[in-house]
């Protein structure tokens, strides 16, 4: 018994939307995309274990210290007392208020001056903070 | 005067998704998603301090030199994780009192709240070091 040939398909990929899904990609980097505003300073973060995700990086300040104890927020290097007014300022600033302020940290800073930092924060009703470190291998 | 010959005039679509492409390309490149990572904490209000009952609470000292006096034993740092689990078993409302040197190291600080952390503790205060 015979078996009849199938018809052959011509099998080609349809090209015609394929601009529309690299336009959607396009999108949605383009909208998820968010351009670094500052350097901040060189610091060596400490390792730990139990760390958490920031929420995202929208409503987050940053306060970098590195070992010979400048800081640096916004890439503007402060004092310790001028913390409170800038801070304060994000806290309150109506479009994005900050949410959590993330503390870069090297890992020879001495805990006088992080003292120092906290209190300023805890005065600018910043009490959210975030220890940044590198996850421990 | 001769007539200009009427021309079709269309805009060619065909390169478009090649300038699309390209677009894309630098987006995928400059956009980061690494996200920052760190151990949270809530600091108190100011003039939130609350008094505490002593029983509640356990203290964690760190010196300049980076040794821990954990309840007035010393305890190396990386034991530090389980003493606090027992210690959650005795009392599960006790409160870490964490305390440092002003010239302890951030780093030695970081990994003592860290082995806090991974024993289990949820409530840890941290204490304003001496002047």
């Amino acid at each position: 018994m015979e078996f009849k040939k199938k018809a052959e398909a011509e099998a080609t990929i349809p090209t015609s939307a394929l601009p529309d899904i690299v336009f959607l990609l396009l999108i949605f980097f383009m909208v998820t995309t968010v351009f670094k505003e500052f350097t901040g300073l060189q610091v060596t973060l400490p390792e730990a274990k139990q760390i958490t995700k920031l929420p995202g990086k929208r409503d987050v300040a940053y306060i970098w210290i590195d070992r010979t104890s400048n800081i640096s927020i916004d890439d503007k290097i402060v004092d310790v007392p001028q913390i409170f007014e800038i801070m304060w300022a994000k806290r309150n600033n109506p479009v994005n208020p900050t949410r959590v302020t993330s503390l870069r940290v090297d890992r020879k800073v001495k805990m006088g001056l992080l003292s120092d930092v906290q209190e300023e924060l805890r005065k600018a009703d910043c009490l959210s903070v975030n220890y940044s470190a590198k996850p421990a291998s | 005067m001769i007539k200009k010959k009427k021309r079709e005039s269309e805009i060619p679509t065909s390169s478009l998704a090649d300038i699309a492409f390209l677009v894309l390309v630098f987006f995928l490149l400059t956009t980061t998603i690494d996200v920052d990572k760190g151990i949270t904490l809530t600091l108190p209000a100011k003039g939130e301090e609350t008094k505490i009952r002593e029983k509640n609470i356990s203290n964690i000292l760190i010196n300049a030199e980076g040794q821990v006096l954990f309840d007035d034993q010393p305890v190396p740092v990386y034991n530090i994780r389980e003493v606090v689990r027992e210690k959650l078993l005795q009392n599960d409302k006790l409160i870490f009192s964490l305390k440092t040197d002003r010239e302890t190291d951030y780093e030695v600080y970081v990994k003592v709240l860290d082995q806090v952390k991974q024993g289990g503790a949820k409530r840890i205060s941290i204490a304003e070091p001496d002047k």
